[in-house]
């Protein structure tokens, strides 16, 4: 076997380091999203710059803003994120995490980030992931598969109906979607601080998006680090959007859905069972 | 030469797996009793109200279990486990079960060996949502209506993790991932035993979801060894 010299090997090795160190800093994490690479050493500065007053120097959502501001930053050093592709428990993929930088927050201090380049918000998704230690031993979990849309009828807003009261989202969402069920007054996050389950009647963006895939998402994947659990054990895929499409009613908001809903209620209202332990929503 | 050495390590280790494999030494065990010092916090009384199909299974109403005594002072829900001098095992194939019944987690403690299996039934005819407040392995968050199958759990980090359930916010419960699988949990009584320790030094630890952790040395020999632990308890 030929031996190699082992001058040669640090040598060649040390050069290696250096290369290395031409581009990227020791232990920095990359990110890629639609073909974009990111930079943890890149995105650093940037956080400096736009993430550190609330987000920390450390990540771990104790900048100097965060103590006025509810809810509370996102300590980046446990790494579990509300809005994720991937089912509850895993990590989240860099294009959710970039989404969750462009989209903001709606209803938090956090805004979306449009205006940054897209090469900036990538590069901010790679240092985002150097805080937590888990982004160096797991990968992101895998995207659940959604079906194509099933149609926006009334059987399905109604199939949809019965899985918001079987699945007792009326608990804490409320008989009509109030967000004042009854376990709404009692819900904290994961680090004990108190937060309300959404209002539909707000007619508000969702957090994690606006599209009826993300409502999807929402629900099927769980927001992690808050009350609301993952249904992916007990809804099926294809019933999962008729409780979309129900869902859309309880909005005040111009949709296919709400629109459909208020043509056949006036009608049929009688017919309804009401939502909650004994009196009726809607 | 490679080979040749191949072999004869070879030859050593079934060499060596057969004098392990002779009369194997006597397991002892450790068995003792939690007691507390001090004035520990009065359990409340938990109001079901709002969950009629849970209340209706108590006849008298349920109290909180963060700390749960027996009678002279003894400490139930006490996880004595070796962090020390035992040899690390495959995880036991057994299946871990945690009960979701009258609003209750039966155990309040789930002991279990970091990859072991752990089954989480929903016995109730109500929804419940597992929520394993984990900060070493994964946090999630799972929905169970009445009546689906069980939830399949394993945790790959020792850890202590407080479960709860955001539907129904008196349900506090904790899984106790562990190293090792030479633990036992104190009963109504404070009593323990770890039962198959094979003779040798170990370190105890004993843990309390309120009381924090004590730390204890024991030789065990043949025959039974001791182990007393008192914590300091504090009313809030």
């Amino acid at each position: 076997m030929k031996r190699s010299n082992p001058v040669a090997v640090l040598v060649s090795g040390l050069g290696l380091c250096l290369l290395a160190s031409g581009t990227a800093p020791l232990g920095a994490q990359e990110a890629r999203v639609d073909g974009m690479q990111g930079n943890a050493g890149a995105g650093k500065q940037y956080y400096r710059r736009y993430c550190i007053g609330c987000h920390g120097k450390e990540g771990d959502g104790s900048g100097e803003n965060a103590q006025w501001i509810d809810p509370r930053p996102r300590d980046f050093t446990i790494a579990t994120f509300k809005c994720r592709s991937t089912p509850t428990g895993t990590l989240p993929t860099d294009a959710d995490l970039f989404h969750a930088i462009t989209r903001g927050f709606v209803t938090t201090n956090m805004p979306p980030w449009g205006p940054l380049t897209r090469q900036v918000r990538v590069d901010l998704v790679a240092y985002i992931k150097s805080f937590s230690p888990r982004w160096k031993t797991q990968g992101p979990g895998t995207p659940i598969s959604i079906p194509a849309e099933t149609p926006a009828n009334m059987e399905s807003i109604l199939r949809g109906r019965e899985l918001f009261q079987k699945m007792e989202c009326w608990k804490c969402h409320g008989p009509a979607g109030h967000g004042d069920g009854p376990s709404a007054s009692t819900l904290t996050d994961s680090k004990d601080n108190p937060i309300r389950p959404y209002n539909f009647s707000s007619g508000s963006r969702f957090k994690c998006g606006e599209t009826n895939e993300d409502l999807y998402r929402i629900f099927m994947t769980g927001l992690d680090g808050t009350p609301m659990p993952s249904f992916a054990d007990n809804i099926q895929p294809q019933d999962a959007w008729d409780l979309v499409h129900f869902l859309r009613t309880l909005q005040p908001l111009p949709t296919p859905e709400a629109a459909a809903w208020h043509a056949w209620l006036p009608a049929h209202a009688g017919e309804l069972k009401p939502i909650g332990p004994d009196q009726g929503g809607q | 030469m490679r080979t040749k050495h191949v072999a004869s390590f070879a030859l050593l280790a079934l060499a060596a797996s057969t004098i392990a494999a002779g009369p194997a030494p006597r397991a002892g065990s450790v068995s003792g009793t939690v007691t507390f010092t001090g004035t520990p916090p009065k359990m409340m009384k938990i109001d079901m109200a709002k969950e009629p199909s849970c209340e209706k299974q108590h006849p008298t109403p349920v109290m909180t279990e963060s700390v749960v005594t027996g009678p002279g002072s003894t400490l139930a829900n006490v996880v004595v486990y070796v962090s020390a001098g035992d040899q690390p095992g495959p995880a036991p194939s057994a299946t871990v079960r945690y009960d979701q019944k009258g609003c209750e987690y039966i155990p309040h403690v789930a002991v279990m060996h970091v990859g072991q299996p752990l089954e989480i039934y929903n016995n109730d005819q109500t929804s419940h949502n597992i929520h394993p407040l984990a900060k070493a392995n994964p946090e999630w968050n799972k929905s169970q209506p009445a009546g689906s199958p069980p939830i399949k759990a394993t945790y790959d980090k020792p850890e202590f993790i407080a479960v709860k359930c955001n539907v129904h916010p008196w349900m506090h419960g904790y899984f106790a991932v562990l190293a090792t699988a030479h633990f036992a949990t104190s009963d109504g009584n404070g009593k323990f035993t770890i039962p198959d320790l094979p003779p040798g030094k170990y370190t105890l630890i004993a843990w309390h979801e309120r009381f924090g952790t004590q730390t204890q040395e024991v030789t065990v020999g043949e025959s039974e060894a001791k182990a007393d632990f008192v914590f300091k308890a504090l009313p809030y």
